[in-house]
């Protein structure tokens, strides 16, 4: 599958690691990644429980690496050499569970249960549980420290697999965020990326209100990481970005992601009252409607 | 049973000193082993696995819960860690981590908690470690172990790496009583009876195993026969045995070097309460914070002697008099 001339786009398709990124392909994971947003809605409507705002504006970062990125294997999830991804703002796992069931880890049609009694879908990750989850999630801060350890076994057992961590930015907060980005530079983890979305909204307010973190760029850069920005709503910037970061050695990467609390739905949109906000029957006909729209822009 | 350890006991030896070198001898055997530090090692003598095995070391720098995280992350890869820090700063600053990823989530990391009880003597109450057992014991799937000498931390250690599942394995910063002969099997889950004797059952963990016994060897001399059990592994709590012991001397007296509220004495107390109300006794820290001293005078002074043994052991004993005569008033 690998190389660009085969591959037909189709829904679902997953492009191999190292695909080239065609206009059709970033076309279509793009156009997914609004289709994966209808089905949080769906999932947090039906429940009248979960989180929308930080699940849609990792929207576009999750589709990229799960259909084209990561070096994964569905039918293997125990596979030592897998790569590893440590979705961190757990908060925000009805989109993880939405692009794990649709790359195959489980069927689709078990989403609905999110949140639910006897669920595999817990209200915050749960490793045993479902399938593809890596690490448990859900008190912040965890990621860049778990994702070192991760980065340090793979460096010990000789492995090229990579180890990826997907941050919020309110999570920046947390104290342990930057023990761990200390222990991932002193021991130079080239094979690991971090990936912060960078929405710019937490649970009451803005972070520049609430805990202001820039310049985060500088911040990193001065903890000796290599910083690449993009607009993480980009779905070709951020294929590039990924890229770009396993060809950086001797240092970790980190992609902030300037993004959008809320993305594709306008009421939603940068709006700290959806970060747990859940939508009544009109909202969510607007916003499934909004959703559509999105979807249908990138449909060629 | 006698026979499983030393009478008179050992010259005292340094329990760090035989961690070390447990280490090391289990980095020999597994290559999955891993050794973390948050910069202590020159304190729980992980150094001589660093010093051994440079490429599986790593130090975190003060940094307890990414200490945490990072075996967590190297655990989910497949390796087997063990974390080093002070007891304390396990149960408090990094216990949110252990809490979500080790006792939740599985992940099959050791944390080996340095400088247990009141070890850290001259340090003060900030660095001594009086409820881990406690806060350890209430999350699910969390299993704590405590060796009572250097050969324990040799014969343990390797069960801990092999267990399946997070483990606490709680050590003490000074030299001990070498308690246990060559005989000395300990198997984690297990309670081990060390003496026999059917007039009160002392249930000890730790440096207080000692104490227990040299307490037994006294009362001896009174014509109280005390059975000693040592129960280094506070949870799962062997309580079978424990059941047992209630049972056949009527009397249980536990010791611990930590709170007696929600440890070794918390856990029997709840066992029996269920199960079979004795008479009940607990040794060890009375829900205060002790201070910076010498050792062994601290374990005196806040009531973990072998005084204060000997002391629970005869109000426990006239406690099982009062209540067998009350009953026998209301048979006749």
């Amino acid at each position: 599958m690998s190389g660009s001339s085969a591959i037909s786009v189709t829904a679902g398709a997953v492009y191999q690691h190292g695909t080239q990124h065609s206009e059709a392909m970033v076309a279509d994971l793009a156009r997914r990644a609004y289709e994966y947003r209808t089905h949080v809605l769906r999932m947090v409507y039906g429940r009248r429980s979960g989180h929308i705002g930080g699940a849609f504006s990792c929207a576009e970062i999750l589709t990229a690496l799960y259909f084209h990125h990561l070096r994964i294997d569905p039918e293997k999830p125990a596979w030592s050499d897998r790569d590893r991804l440590v979705f961190s703002k757990g908060h925000a796992c009805a989109m993880l569970y939405t692009v794990l069931a649709h790359r195959g880890f489980f069927p689709v049609e078990e989403l609905p249960t999110f949140r639910g009694l006897d669920s595999r879908l817990q209200g915050h990750p749960e490793p045993q549980k479902t399938p593809g989850v890596e690490v448990a999630a859900g008190p912040l801060g965890h990621g860049v420290a778990i994702a070192a350890g991760m980065a340090l076994a793979a460096r010990m057992d000789g492995s090229k697999r990579k180890i990826y961590a997907i941050l919020g930015d309110g999570e920046l907060n947390s104290g342990v965020i930057w023990e761990g980005m200390m222990t991932a530079a002193k021991y130079a983890l080239d094979n690991l990326t971090v990936i912060v979305d960078y929405n710019g909204v937490q649970q009451t307010g803005t972070t520049r209100h609430v805990m202001p973190t820039e310049p985060i760029a500088d911040k990193w850069a001065a903890f000796n990481w290599h910083v690449i920005e993009i607009h993480g709503h980009n779905m070709a910037q951020i294929l590039d970005a990924l890229d770009r970061a396993d060809e950086i050695h001797g240092r970790p990467v980190v992609i902030i992601a300037r993004t959008t609390k809320g993305k594709g739905v306008s009421f939603m949109e940068n709006q700290p009252a959806w970060h747990g906000g859940i939508p009544d029957n009109a909202q969510f006909e607007t916003a499934l409607a909004e959703l559509n729209e999105g979807a249908k822009a990138w449909t060629t | 049973m006698d026979d499983l350890i030393r009478n008179p006991l050992g010259n005292p030896s340094p329990m760090r000193k035989a961690y070390g070198e447990a280490l090391v001898e289990l980095g020999h055997a597994r290559q999955d082993l891993v050794v973390l530090s948050a910069d202590v090692q020159s304190s729980d003598f992980s150094y001589m696995f660093e010093a051994k095995f440079p490429e599986r070391f790593i130090n975190v720098g003060i940094a307890e819960p990414a200490l945490v995280d990072v075996a967590v992350g190297l655990a989910n890869s497949g390796k087997v860690p063990i974390a080093n820090t002070f007891a304390f700063l396990f149960a408090t600053r990094a216990l949110e981590m252990v809490r979500t990823h080790l006792a939740f989530a599985g992940a099959n990391v050791k944390l080996a908690g340095a400088y247990g009880g009141l070890s850290d003597s001259f340090d003060g109450p900030t660095h001594q470690t009086i409820s881990d057992f406690a806060i350890f014991r209430s999350l699910p799937n969390m299993t704590i172990v405590v060796p009572a000498d250097p050969l324990a931390v040799r014969k343990l250690l390797p069960q801990v790496a092999a267990w399946d599942g997070p483990v606490y394995f709680r050590l003490c910063r000074n030299e001990v009583p070498e308690v246990f002969s060559d005989r000395y099997e300990p198997k984690i889950g297990e309670g081990v009876t060390l003496m026999d004797g059917d007039d009160a059952t002392v249930i000890a963990c730790g440096i207080m195993v000692a104490r227990a016994v040299e307490a037994a060897r006294l009362l001896a001399n009174q014509d109280i026969r005390l059975r000693v059990v040592e129960m280094h592994t506070i949870k799962p709590l062997d309580s079978e045995l424990v059941v047992r012991c209630a049972e056949e001397t009527g009397v249980i007296v536990t010791a611990e070097e930590h709170s007696i509220i929600g440890g070794l004495g918390g856990a029997v107390a709840e066992c029996l309460a269920e199960r079979l109300p004795v008479p009940l006794e607990r040794v060890g820290v009375k829900d205060t914070y002790a201070e910076s001293g010498p050792y062994s005078d601290l374990l005196e002074k806040y009531g973990m002697g072998v005084d204060a043994i000997l002391a629970a052991v005869h109000r426990a004993l006239a406690r099982k008099q009062s209540s067998s005569s009350h009953a026998t008033s209301e048979v006749y």
